[in-house]
């Protein structure tokens, strides 16, 4: 238990939601009561929450800003924590967080699991955080000397490297693909790993101006969001046509099929009803049914998935599969909240992605030239505006770039572009044009 | 604020061993203190060179180089700084130069 009188922090354990508080004194419990031989001392979570407390009392945060804790030969993947009330909470005075680049799509054994725990809670706090929004294993607080021991013991004996942080490539992250899922256009996991290995040196030695996401959705359903949280989504999609078959279509629409693979259940929706929950949803209105035949204009079709989703052994994605790659997202920091924007309609997803290196390569390139210290990539797109990206890119504008008509219009002449320059006989003109 | 002891002098540095009175660096200082970040031996000719230019350009511009732009006028790539400061070129190089510690935190 607390050594102090934490108040506020009761108040964190009422109610019908799990709470980290109970979580964090379960395992000051445990570290007061074990033989283990502990390596950091006994009352780190005694003392992390007893912090806490104070900071919710003082309404301010007790730990220092920023600390350069790390481990030999690497330049991120430790975050450096230090309290700044060290002498009140000593157990604590060094607490440092450690990233671990997850494994593809998060598929443990238990005996990983279980050796990572034993490995945290003898040399850290065994406070986790599974998984940080980038994906990686979030190791909350360990002491300055242990860093090395846990990095030794993680690549040694465990087989798991660190992952990135500061400014960085981010370990990149993919959603579970084609291991699991049949809408994967593309193997996401393997081009994680290829992507990971490729850029050892990026994510280990931060010299960028800032961070640097990249993440592998197998398809639109996106779900790793890499649209809305990395500076390089790249998004499974198909060229040709959502494959249909018409048995299965009027299976769904008699109720031999269950909608969404029966998800839902908890409430009677009545009887499946293909045109109000299907085409009527359809954003781009390019499906049609005349109760007997489902019929799509896939030339409209903007991979929204909801039908699909609603009748996946009915429909299937195409069968020339690649994905989009889009720049720039971002959470909100300067600019406010931002998703990618697509640069590459469609890309083949085949190892060793050569194509795709090339072009972040380029644009890393661009990024680290123009780029201010700390500023993501799609604030210096911002910036610099979407035609001198596709420059730096080598990439011609298309129409699919834009949203819509109007909205975000890109496309500025240049000099060089326009027969004659901008000089121009205004007599000549006039005789062909009357004012 | 802990004293750091290299070559017979005490230092006052901050919780990440980075010298906190700056006017007090010297060249034995950052001899000294090669061995705890690493490096073993006498610092070499390449360690002077990106450690002086460091020092030269905070002097100049009040902050750390940019990594690209160390490597770029250093002629080092980043794959050499590391083995020339194995904790790497904040940790390590801006640590022996007797910087302050470099900005930033995550």
């Amino acid at each position: 238990m607390a050594k102090r009188k934490t108040p506020m922090l009761d108040e964190l354990e009422k109610g019908k939601w799990p709470s980290f508080v109970s979580d964090i004194r379960q395992e000051a419990e445990w570290r007061n009561q074990t033989d283990v031989d502990l390596q950091t001392p006994k009352e780190v979570c005694d003392d992390l929450l007893d912090l806490l407390e104070l900071s919710l009392k003082d309404q301010e945060g007790h730990w220092k800003h920023g600390g350069v804790a790390g481990v030999f030969g690497y330049g991120g993947g430790v975050i450096g924590r230090y309290c700044d009330q060290p002498e009140q909470f000593p157990a604590i005075k060094d607490f440092h967080t450690l990233r671990v680049n997850q494994p593809s799509s998060y598929f443990y054994k238990t005996e990983f699991l279980r050796q990572m725990c034993e490995l945290w809670e003898r040399r850290g706090s065994g406070i986790t955080n599974m998984h940080g929004s980038t994906g990686d294993i979030i190791l909350l607080g360990t002491t300055t000397p242990q860093l090395e021991e846990v990095f030794w013991e993680l690549t040694h004996n465990l087989n798991q490297d660190l992952g990135g942080s500061g400014s960085n490539l981010r370990s990149p992250n993919c959603c579970i693909g084609k291991s699991r899922c049949e809408f994967a256009c593309y193997d996401t996991q393997e081009a994680c790993r290829n992507f990971t290995m490729e850029y050892q040196d990026e994510l280990h030695r931060p010299s960028f101006g800032y961070k640097f996401k990249m993440k592998f959705d197998g398809c639109p359903n996106g779900c790793v969001a890499s649209i809305a949280r990395s500076d390089m989504s790249v998004i499974g999609t198909w060229k040709d046509d959502i494959r249909i078959d018409q048995e299965a279509v009027r299976a769904y629409v008699g109720g031999e099929f269950k909608p969404d693979g029966g998800a839902h259940a908890g409430r009677d929706w009545g009887p499946f009803d293909i045109v109000k929950e299907v085409i009527d949803l359809c954003p781009t209105h390019c499906m049609g049914w005349n109760g007997n035949k489902l019929g799509i204009n896939n030339k409209e079709c903007n991979r929204c998935m909801h039908c699909i989703n609603t009748m996946p052994r009915a429909l299937r994605i195409g069968t020339e599969t690649g994905a989009s790659i889009l720049f720039g997202a971002k959470a909100p920091i300067l600019e406010g909240a931002q998703l990618s924007t697509l640069t590459i309609p469609f890309m083949p997803m085949e190892e060793p992605f050569n194509e795709l290196k090339e072009l972040i390569e380029k644009i890393w390139d661009w990024w680290s030239e123009e780029g201010r210290s700390r500023e993501r990539l799609g604030e210096l797109m911002q910036r610099k505006g979407f035609a001198k990206f596709l420059e730096v890119c080598e990439v011609k504008p298309d129409p699919r770039m834009i949203k819509e008509p109007r909205s975000n219009p890109y496309i500025f002449w240049k000099e060089a572009d326009i027969p004659g320059g901008w000089e121009r006989d205004i007599k000549d003109f006039r005789k062909r044009h009357q004012k | 604020m802990p004293q750091l002891e290299v070559g017979g002098k005490s230092y006052e540095v901050d919780e990440d061993g980075f010298l906190q009175e700056l006017e007090k660096w010297t060249r034995d200082f950052a001899q000294g203190y090669a061995t705890i970040e690493g490096i073993e031996g006498e610092l070499t000719e390449e360690h002077w060179k990106l450690i002086d230019y460091i020092r030269e350009y905070y002097a100049q511009f009040g902050i750390a180089p940019m990594i690209r732009k160390m490597c770029k006028d250093t002629g080092f790539d980043l794959k050499k700084i590391y083995v020339l400061f194995p904790s790497g070129p904040a940790k390590g190089a801006c640590k022996l130069a007797g910087l302050s510690k470099p900005t930033g935190c995550v």
